[in-house]
């Protein structure tokens, strides 16, 4: 079975006064069918740049200088912007951080659901409403037909973020995109939108890439972890495998850099801060903040080598280190 | 969330050139004021004759090699009296909107900041003056003041110094509200500190744009009011009085009377305009990092 | 006596508009946002009080009206011994060398044009007889204290990162030896990766400057790291306060029950407890009889009805919870 969306080599790189700055750096990634995929980085990671990538809604000042991004067997580069648009919305949505400046302020939230019906299912006005309070319960927003006539601003965040996932969801698509989508939202309303997503995701078969800089929200939801560091996937595993046997430095040092409330252990902040995307060094760029740096990691840049099942990380040391295990 | 990547480093001056170039219409603007500026300075340097020396016999010629832009009715050089007009019109106009943001600006700081019954009665006060169109406002100052240059000056700032003071205010209204406003309280700052350090530094950029227009739309009314016999009188070089001098010859067919002064009105409001427009551009954050 | 003695604090906002002005006309009492009612607690000298809640709980109002950004409407605050609730915009500004605050957005609460550099050395300015040169050489040793470096001082607010934003914060709030300080939320716009070294900076500094802090936040895994007391407010009220350990051991009110159980752990094998309030954070206006947490409790009863008051179950530990 081909997977639902393979990404290989993508660079984005992005001009500015000073020169280019390669915000994502011939990253591979793929998710497959009805997966939780989390992608995990610093801001600056690339990790929200890498899904604009995939709705090809990368702009001026920014573009993609190499790579390809395969959705369901087809090479999103070579559809026209016509269909494109199909696929957007309908069969890759996105739910973002900051649900409430998301909607539409003056548009009663009801409506910008069933307008997804009429516009991408065709459906007449009435099945549209029909569909949209179906939506609206399946997201578990009680009081569906009273709420449908509110607006934004009367919504609370947790319900405006139901919304946009009753509205990203609408469509049936095969995969959601989530970008911190429970960030800067209350700690017991984060968590029900986290059970939530993983539910719907379950029933609906879509595969979600779930970003966020939160591993406790990846522990949560996630089926397999990708991390990314000033743009370059650094390692990819299951999520048990990444809590319990991380390998590459960098993901050592996030997990160790996290306040717990399970644990009494102490925390160890990442050494160092993320390096300038602008003339990065050719080598792995995590080569500043790194224990087991070498000459050879400066100069050229480790592959994403599979360590074990499903397990992939980029590290000389690692590598190194592991023929001695 | 803005999907930029930010670089944590400087942006040296060379850049800003880089980005003053972007807009090349702005630029040219700015050097055809900076030229007609420096020409107004040095006009001694510059005009070829003297703007009062009257010469019966060379009356009333067109274009010439003599006179690059012709003589009028008293033989006067017409490009010389340009030259010195453009002294008295680039002045008042920079006087009048510089006193006119000065005031304006401080005004709706305070009433900005202070808000309640204070800036209810500002206003006001602001929309009634505002609802008389500015440019009757003006007459109607001059008129009842009398007509000199200094009043000229004083009826354009009267003129201009509400929308300043709404501008101003409704930034204050947005700036007093933010957490370094917050933190400037916290950490002892008395009010009057907290308006001028922190507040209204912050509030100048869309102020320094509103200026460099209205400079454009001062020069238009106080030549507008030349124009109708208002304000500053002839036989003193302005570009609105020559216009004057000039529409009357119209119909005995002396073109360059009236166009060379109409076009020097034109060339600078227009230059004025096109550079604030780039400043706006200029100014606008986000249009930082781009190129 | 300790350093901070809040007592019955109470911050009311009145609503305005067209029902203000009705109920005025009829003489009913006016519609208000009871943001912060009732509430008490003591921040001894070096000690750290968390306080901890979701939004509209009142947690940052209680903070401003410590700083007096705000007004209380009722109660008192004793800052070492002397009342400081009513005090004038006068008589508080020697207090400002006492009582400072960290914000929570690094990047709202710094002034866009001015350079870090300058915004430490305000404090200094209007609250120490220092020169420039002397001013200088503090600012100096500040930005090493908070390990920006003396290189960083001459930067602007965007040529920092967020981390770095928030330590020149920080850098400020400790320029004038203060001995009380209030931590809005600090760490709340960090990545959780960035989050330890501002909580272990926030310790260091602590440890060896002898602050006292208000910590304010809704991260719990910060909180238990830093705190030693951790109080916990719910629309308005304190509905626990236990010593740190105990509380997460054990917490006592349903609602910090429910708050343990949310917050993301990151083990995937770990057992979540399922114990969840039903519903949604009501609106601070509407003024409920009783316990606020009725109609979301799943172990509501009959009694939750009455009105509940704060007690001290066991010695340092309060709970307003009828079935405590």
């Amino acid at each position: 079975m081909i997977d639902l969306l393979e990404i290989r080599d993508l660079t984005v790189q992005f001009e500015s006064d000073t020169g280019d700055i390669k915000a994502v750096d011939h990253i591979n990634l793929t998710i497959r069918r009805g997966e939780v995929v989390g992608l995990v980085g610093e801001s600056g990671s690339g990790k929200s740049v890498t899904s604009v990538a995939i709705l090809r809604l990368i702009r001026r000042p920014g573009r993609v200088t190499s790579g390809t991004i395969t959705f369901d067997g087809v090479d999103l580069a070579s559809l026209t912007e016509e269909a494109m648009r199909q696929v957007r919305g309908a069969k890759i949505a996105l739910v973002s951080q900051s649900p409430r400046t998301a909607l539409n302020p003056v548009i009663p939230i009801g409506r910008q659901i069933s307008r997804l019906f009429q516009l991408h299912a065709g459906l007449p006005a009435e099945q549209a409403k029909k569909r949209m309070l179906e939506m609206l319960a399946l997201v578990r927003i009680p009081d569906a037909e009273k709420r449908a006539k509110q607006y934004a601003h009367q919504l609370s965040g947790g319900m405006c973020q139901r919304v946009m996932i009753a509205m990203a969801l609408a469509t049936s698509p095969q995969l959601l995109l989530a970008d911190e989508p429970t960030t800067g939202l209350d700690v017991s309303i984060a968590a029900r939108i986290l059970d939530l997503l993983r539910e719907l995701g379950a029933r609906t078969g879509a595969a979600i890439l779930f970003i966020t800089h939160d591993l406790g929200v990846v522990a949560e939801i996630c089926d397999r972890v990708v991390v990314m560091h000033a743009g370059q996937v650094v390692e990819s595993a299951p999520v048990r495998t990444l809590f319990n046997n991380p390998a590459h430095p960098y993901t050592r040092a996030l997990v160790r850099s996290i306040p717990r409330i399970d644990r009494d252990v102490a925390m160890e902040p990442i050494p160092g801060s993320v390096p300038s995307l602008l003339n990065p060094p050719p080598g792995c760029r995590y080569v500043e903040r790194c224990d087991w740096a070498t000459e050879r990691c400066r100069q050229s840049r480790p592959p994403l080598l599979e360590v074990a099942a499903d397990h992939l990380v980029a590290c000389y040391g690692y590598e190194e280190r592991r023929g001695a295990c | 969330m803005s999907i930029l990547p930010i670089a944590p480093i400087s942006v040296p001056p060379s850049l800003v050139w880089r980005r003053i170039r972007r807009n090349p219409l702005s630029f040219t603007a700015l050097c055809v004021i900076i030229a007609i500026a420096l020409i107004a300075l040095f006009a001694p340097l510059v005009a070829p004759y003297p703007p009062d020396a009257t010469d019966a016999g060379s009356a009333l010629q067109s274009v010439s090699w003599q006179h690059w832009l012709g003589t009028d009715l008293y033989g006067r050089d017409q490009l010389s009296r340009i030259i010195y007009a453009a002294r008295v019109d680039l002045s008042v106009a920079f006087a009048a909107t510089a006193a006119a943001v000065a005031i304006g600006a401080l005004l709706g700081a305070v009433v900005g900041y202070r808000g309640g019954w204070v800036d209810n009665i500002a206003m006001r006060a602001v929309d009634a003056v505002m609802a008389f169109p500015a440019f009757v406002l003006a007459m109607g100052i001059t008129a009842a003041m009398g007509n000199s240059t200094g009043n000229v000056a004083l009826a354009i700032s009267i003129t201009q110094i509400p929308a300043y003071l709404r501008l101003i205010r409704g930034e204050m209204l947005r700036v007093r509200e933010m957490e370094y406003a917050d933190a400037a309280r916290t950490v002892g700052n008395p009010a009057w500190r907290i308006v001028l350090v922190h507040l209204l530094p912050n509030c100048l950029p869309p102020l320094i744009v509103q200026a460099t227009l209205a400079m454009g739309f001062a020069l238009l009314t106080m030549a507008s009011l030349s124009f109708i016999g208002l304000g500053i009188q002839p036989p003193q070089s302005e570009w609105g009085v020559m216009t004057a001098e000039g529409a009357s010859q119209i119909v005995t067919g002396e073109w360059w009377l009236f166009l060379f002064p109409g076009l020097a009105i034109m060339i600078t409001v227009l230059a004025f305009n096109l550079v604030g427009d780039g400043l706006r551009d200029f100014l606008d954050p986000r249009m930082r990092g781009i190129r | 006596m300790a350093l901070v003695e809040v007592r019955d604090l109470q911050m009311h906002f009145p609503l305005g508009g067209l029902d203000s002005l009705l109920s005025r006309l009829h003489g009913r009492p006016e519609p208000v946002v009871r943001a912060v009612e009732s509430v008490s607690f003591d921040v001894a000298s070096g000690e750290t009080l968390a306080l901890v809640g979701e939004s509209g709980c009142g947690k940052s109002t209680v903070a401003r009206c410590l700083l007096r950004l705000l007004d209380p409407t009722g109660g008192s605050i004793r800052y070492d011994g002397a009342e400081i609730a009513s005090l004038d915009a006068r008589s508080l500004v020697p207090l400002r060398r006492d009582i400072q605050m960290v914000f929570q957005d690094p990047t709202a609460s710094l002034n866009p044009r001015l350079s870090a550099r300058r915004m430490i050395e305000e404090a200094l300015m209007l609250h120490t007889r220092l020169t420039a040169a002397e001013r200088r050489e503090r600012v100096d040793e500040l930005l090493e204290e908070v390990d920006l470096g003396r290189g960083l001082g001459d930067r602007y607010p965007h040529e920092l990162s967020g981390g770095q934003r928030q330590r020149v914060n920080i850098a400020r709030a400790i320029a004038t030896h203060p001995r009380f300080v209030v931590l809005d939320e600090p760490t709340s716009a960090l990545d959780v990766s960035l989050r330890s070294r501002a909580i272990l900076l926030l310790e260091k500094l602590r440890d060896r400057l002898g602050l006292s802090y208000l910590f304010i936040s809704h991260d719990l895994a910060t909180v238990k790291y830093l705190a030693g007391r951790v109080a916990v407010m719910y629309l308005g009220s304190i509905v626990e306060v236990a010593a740190t350990r105990e509380l997460f051991a054990k917490p006592l009110h349903p609602y910090t029950r429910a708050l343990l159980a949310a917050v993301p752990v990151p083990d995937p094998d770990a057992k979540r407890d399922p114990f969840a309030l039903s519903g949604e954070i009501p609106s601070p206006m509407d003024n409920v009889v009783g316990c606020k947490l009725r109609g979301r409790c799943p172990l509501a009863q009959a009694v939750c009805a009455q009105p509940v008051p704060l007690r001290e179950v066991t010695p340092g530990r309060l709970v307003a919870c009828h079935l405590a």
